[in-house]
Formats: C-alpha cells, sequence, structure tokens
C-alpha cells in the first residue's frame, strides 16, 4: 500500500504543478501538451490512490507530512525550461520504473502497462523540448542549463527503494534503474549540447526526504490551494 | 448581397475583367444559395472573406481567452473526478483554439497576424469572458449557461457556408454540448447538496444569467453585421430568436436544476408559444464591449504576458528547426521571415 501512496502522490503533485500551466503555456501546442500530460498523471494517481482507499480523501484530507510524492514532482514551475528540466528527470525515470513494473507480475502490472504508453509520451515530448532549448538560442540554452541544475539536487530520491518494491519479486532492481536512468539522460542532454550538472544528487537533508513524508516550502502552500475549497465544506459531495 | 446586374456589367466599356469578376460573382452567388460549400480555393468576395476572419478570429480568441476563468479554478477544484473534467475541458478548449485559428489560415492569415491583433486589441473575444469565476459555481454556470448559448449560435455554424469554418463547428459543437452537460450535472449536485453548496450554485446562476443573454449580441434593429451575414448564409438565425430559444431551452432546465432565474418577468406566453423575458442592460453590454468590464484588462494582460514570457520558447524552437531542417534545394525560395514558429512546434 506505501507503495501505491508514494506513486499516487507523485502522480497526483505532478499533475497539480502541469495544471498551473493552464492558459499561461508558450504556445497552444503547448497548451495542449501539457494539459494532456496533466490529465494522464491525475488518471494514475486516481487509480493508484483508489488502491489505498478514498481518492479525494487522500488528497485532500491528508496533512503535508503525510504525503509521500517525490520532493522533485512539488518543486513550483518557474519557466518553461524548468519546468522541462522537471519533465525530463521524472518521464524518464517513470517510464523506466513502470516499464519494469510492467513486466513483473506484482500488483501494479496492469496499471504500469496502461501507464507506461502514456508515460512514453510523456518522456518523448520532454526529450524534444531539450534538445529544442539546448540547440535553440543563445538564451534558452541558458535557461535549459539553469533548468537542470536547479532541480539536480532532487534527482537522488529518486532512486531510494519504495517501500513494497524493495525485494526481488517486484521486478525493481533500483541500482540498475539508476544507472539506466543516467544513461538515458545523459545521453538527451548530451545531444542538446549540455552537460549533466556537477553536483550532488542529493543536498544535506533537503532532498531525498518526501517519501518519508518530509517536503520543500513551496509544497505546503500548494496543498493550501489544492485542498482549502473541500476542506472548507466537511462532508459536502462534490 | 445584390448580384452584379447584366446592366451594370454592359455600362462598362472595357469590360473583360469586369465581365469575369461578374461571372465569379455570380457563380459564387448561386453556390451560396444552392448551400453548397464555399471551399478555400474557390473564389469569393473581398467582404465575405472579411467577415469570416472577423468571426473565426473572435471565435479562436474566445476559447483561447475562455481558457483563463476556468483555468482559474483547476487548482482548487473540490475533488479529483472534477478536477479531471475541468482540465480537459479546458484543453478542449485550447483544441477548438487551434483548430479555428487553422480554419482561418485557409483564408490566407496566420495565427500570428491574428494573435498580434488580439494582443493589440484590433479584434475582440467574446464579453463574457470578461466577467471573474468568483465561486466553484462558476464553474458549472459557465458550462451550462455559456457553453449553453454558445450551442445555441454555434450549432447553426455547422451549416455555415464556408466549408474549414462549418467543419471546424461540426466538432467543436459535440465537444461543447459534453462541457454543456458537464456544466448542468455539477450545478445539479451543488444544488441538491448542503446549504451552502445550493446557495453557491443559485449565486452563480444570478451572476452569469443576464451576460449568457447579451453573449446572442445585441438586438436585431441594432446589429451592424448581422444581414449581409444572413445573406452570405454565414450566420442562419437573428440574434434575438437565438437568444428566445436558448431562454425556452433554460427555463425548463432551471426547474430541474431547482434553482431560479434571476428575471422576474420570465413567463410562458401561450399565444406566441415561447417565454417573454426581462429587459436586458445593454448599457451594460455597451461598456464591457469597450473595455470596462470587471476583467477586460486582467484577462488581455494575462494573454499578452503568457504570450511574450513565451517568446524565448517560439525562438528556440524556430531556431532548432532551421537548425536541423533538410537542406534546401538551391531552386527554392527562401522560407519567409514571418513563417510563424508554431508550425514548427506542431510536432511537439
Amino acid at each position: 500500500m506505501s507503495a501505491a501512496l508514494a506513486l499516487g502522490d507523485d502522480a497526483l503533485v505532478l499533475s497539480h504543478r502541469l495544471g498551473e500551466w493552464a492558459g499561461h503555456a508558450p504556445v497552444l501546442e503547448e497548451e495542449v501538451a501539457l494539459a494532456n500530460i496533466a490529465l494522464d498523471l491525475l488518471g494514475q494517481a486516481r487509480v493508484l490512490l483508489s488502491l489505498v482507499g478514498d481518492e479525494d480523501e487522500l488528497a485532500y484530507l491528508r496533512e503535508e507530512r503525510a504525503f509521500r510524492n517525490l520532493q522533485l514532482v512539488e518543486q513550483p514551475n518557474g519557466d518553461f525550461a524548468h519546468t522541462i528540466a522537471r519533465q525530463l528527470y521524472f518521464s524518464v525515470y517513470q517510464h523506466l520504473l513502470y516499464e519494469r513494473l510492467a513486466a513483473g507480475d506484482g500488483e501494479f502490472t496492469g496499471l504500469a502497462a496502461k501507464a507506461v504508453k502514456e508515460v512514453a509520451y510523456h518522456r518523448d515530448h520532454a526529450e524534444q523540448w531539450v534538445l529544442r532549448l539546448g540547440d535553440g538560442t543563445e538564451e534558452s540554452r541558458g535557461r535549459m542549463r539553469s533548468g537542470l541544475d536547479a532541480l539536480w539536487r532532487f534527482t537522488g530520491e529518486m532512486f531510494q527503494p519504495v517501500e513494497g518494491l524493495d525485494s526481488p519479486e517486484s521486478g525493481v532492481d533500483w541500482a540498475a534503474l539508476r544507472s539506466s536512468w543516467l544513461v538515458a539522460v545523459t545521453d538527451v542532454v548530451e545531444r542538446a549540447g549540455l552537460t549533466l550538472p556537477a553536483g550532488p544528487q542529493s543536498g544535506g537533508w533537503a532532498a531525498g526526504a518526501g517519501r518519508q513524508g518530509l517536503h520543500t516550502e513551496p509544497f505546503g502552500r500548494m496543498i493550501a490551494e489544492m485542498q482549502h475549497l473541500h476542506r472548507s465544506h466537511p462532508g459536502a459531495s462534490w | 448581397m445584390a448580384a452584379v446586374t447584366a446592366d451594370q456589367t454592359t455600362q462598362k466599356t472595357l469590360g473583360t475583367e469586369d465581365a469575369v469578376d461578374a461571372d465569379r460573382v455570380a457563380a459564387f452567388d448561386a453556390a451560396v444559395a444552392a448551400d453548397e460549400r464555399i471551399e478555400p480555393r474557390d473564389w469569393m468576395p473581398d467582404a465575405y472573406r472579411a467577415t469570416l476572419v472577423r468571426q473565426m478570429a473572435q471565435h479562436a480568441h474566445s476559447e483561447i481567452i475562455g481558457m483563463q476563468p476556468e483555468a482559474n479554478w483547476i487548482t482548487r477544484a473540490p475533488s479529483l473526478r472534477r478536477k479531471a473534467i475541468l482540465m480537459a475541458k479546458v484543453q478542449d478548449e485550447a483544441g477548438h483554439g487551434l483548430y479555428l485559428y487553422s480554419a482561418a489560415e485557409t483564408l490566407g492569415t496566420s495565427r500570428e497576424e491574428l494573435l498580434d491583433k488580439l494582443h493589440a486589441g484590433r479584434q475582440r473575444y467574446s464579453s463574457i469572458f470578461n466577467y471573474p469565476t468568483l465561486t466553484w459555481a462558476d464553474v458549472g454556470a459557465i458550462g451550462w449557461l455559456v457553453d449553453g448559448a454558445a450551442i445555441t449560435n454555434q450549432v447553426p455554424l455547422c451549416r455555415c457556408s464556408y466549408g474549414p469554418y462549418a467543419r471546424a463547428m461540426v466538432r467543436i459543437c459535440k465537444e461543447e454540448s459534453f462541457h454543456q452537460r458537464q456544466g448542468y450535472e455539477l450545478l445539479l449536485a451543488l444544488s441538491r447538496g448542503t446549504e451552502a453548496q445550493h446557495a453557491m450554485a443559485q449565486d452563480a446562476v444570478n451572476r452569469w444569467w443576464w451576460p449568457s443573454l447579451m453573449m446572442f449580441g445585441p438586438p436585431d434593429d441594432a446589429s451592424s453585421h448581422s444581414e449581409q451575414s444572413m445573406a452570405w448564409k454565414i450566420k442562419r438565425h437573428s440574434n434575438d430568436e437565438l437568444r428566445r430559444r436558448f431562454v425556452d431551452i433554460c427555463v425548463p432546465q432551471a426547474e430541474a436544476l431547482g434553482l431560479e432565474l434571476p428575471d422576474p418577468d420570465i413567463r410562458w406566453n401561450e399565444e406566441l408559444g415561447r417565454h417573454d423575458f426581462g429587459a436586458i442592460d445593454w448599457a451594460e453590454f455597451q461598456a464591457v464591449l469597450k473595455g470596462n468590464g470587471p476583467c477586460n484588462e486582467q484577462r488581455i494582460t494575462q494573454r499578452r504576458t503568457a504570450h511574450e514570457e513565451g517568446a524565448w520558447v517560439r525562438d528556440a524552437a524556430a531556431a532548432y528547426a532551421a537548425k536541423h531542417a533538410p537542406a534546401q534545394s538551391s531552386t527554392q525560395a527562401p522560407a519567409p521571415n514571418s513563417a510563424p514558429a508554431h508550425h514548427v512546434e506542431e510536432t511537439a
């Protein structure tokens, strides 16, 4: 159950962040694309959270410390390059992880088999944009580099084995996942004419604790906005 | 339109070109009269083209500006099911904007050009989006009333004389009708919910009802574009006729919702077989149209800001595409500078 919560919260929170782009995207095609990705993730979140309990109780009535998502996905959108950097890091991870889950025969096999097709598109979308921005103009290159740098320290946490997916039967070898991720991300970043950030993949206590319910300051504000209407009408149906 | 008569053409002394024009006008008029579709390569009068560009641009702009009041509630949607519905709806609106800008491009204008005119205040979008979404119930009221009014206006456009517009409208109307049902269902849940939810729904209907009636445009005797558009079969019914049709649809739906329409003068007129309703405050309509609605400034500023802040992204995509384009043969003309970056990004 804790694995469903971790993966469900990742999808829920990233979907919310992407939803914040609606009406603000740089071009109409991206209004459609970002909303599409947000919807896929929200669909995944609803299935995963429903394995644990009532999806709305879980989304709207938990306190900040009870969320189990990665700190990476809760990071504010920043500019478009920042959002794309977050998409690259997360969607490559999610794609590789779901491929493994889909190939296994655990409780997530069916769900992962469906989601992996969606996530393949999210990954492609992110990779294509990293290439365009990295190899576009001087300005886009600088912004892409800043986005990749700023979020790098949140990537280490992704490879901490998720509780419930840490046995050999789960089909996930976390060390192998990490190296596959590094190879894939390095490839895209280098094709974009950029280099992978040099710093540590997790910084002190701050990055690496989302799975234990320790989040970053912007997350509290995010869920305050997300939960306020639901919490203002206790017991109401919508 | 008044067809060019034989008399008029023969009056001209050097009449060859005019005669050709007269033939074209006659062919165009005949096609419209026979309810045939005018297609992009067909000859059409300049004024017909200009009318369509104006109307399709305004429609496309309304879709993308219309994303704002609803997107305002995406991050606060009170259940995950409602959040998914709302996100999908706002995404559909972006999609409608895409079809409509593409349809307008068949008339020889570019999306870039139309967006520039929107941002410069030279083209309009529907005034309804200059009202704010103050509560969650407004999302339902927009679906039920605003999308409902839009459908009433737009269903006849599926038979519009211009082919690309008519075809885009077929798809758009299907999705709009889905949105309208979702809005209705959202309000029904609120109306049957707690006292506070019911009050929220009633308040939203109170605020959205009159602006929705204004969506059909000025009364027939004050509508500057109507007559010509009817003759060209761009428009099929008068503003007042569509407005009455909408009221007749809404009255029983409001009863089913358990909500009141904020007009004490609504009553069934047995003799005319339709509802009478109260007088519309056209001064408010004109004020909002002139830029003095509650959100005119906010909506256009957000639109401009998104566009300006996205310029570096579009520039990057264009630069990347130029670097990676297959080498052009020497006989081909270089791509015009005005080629919009959007074409590049359509592969995203």
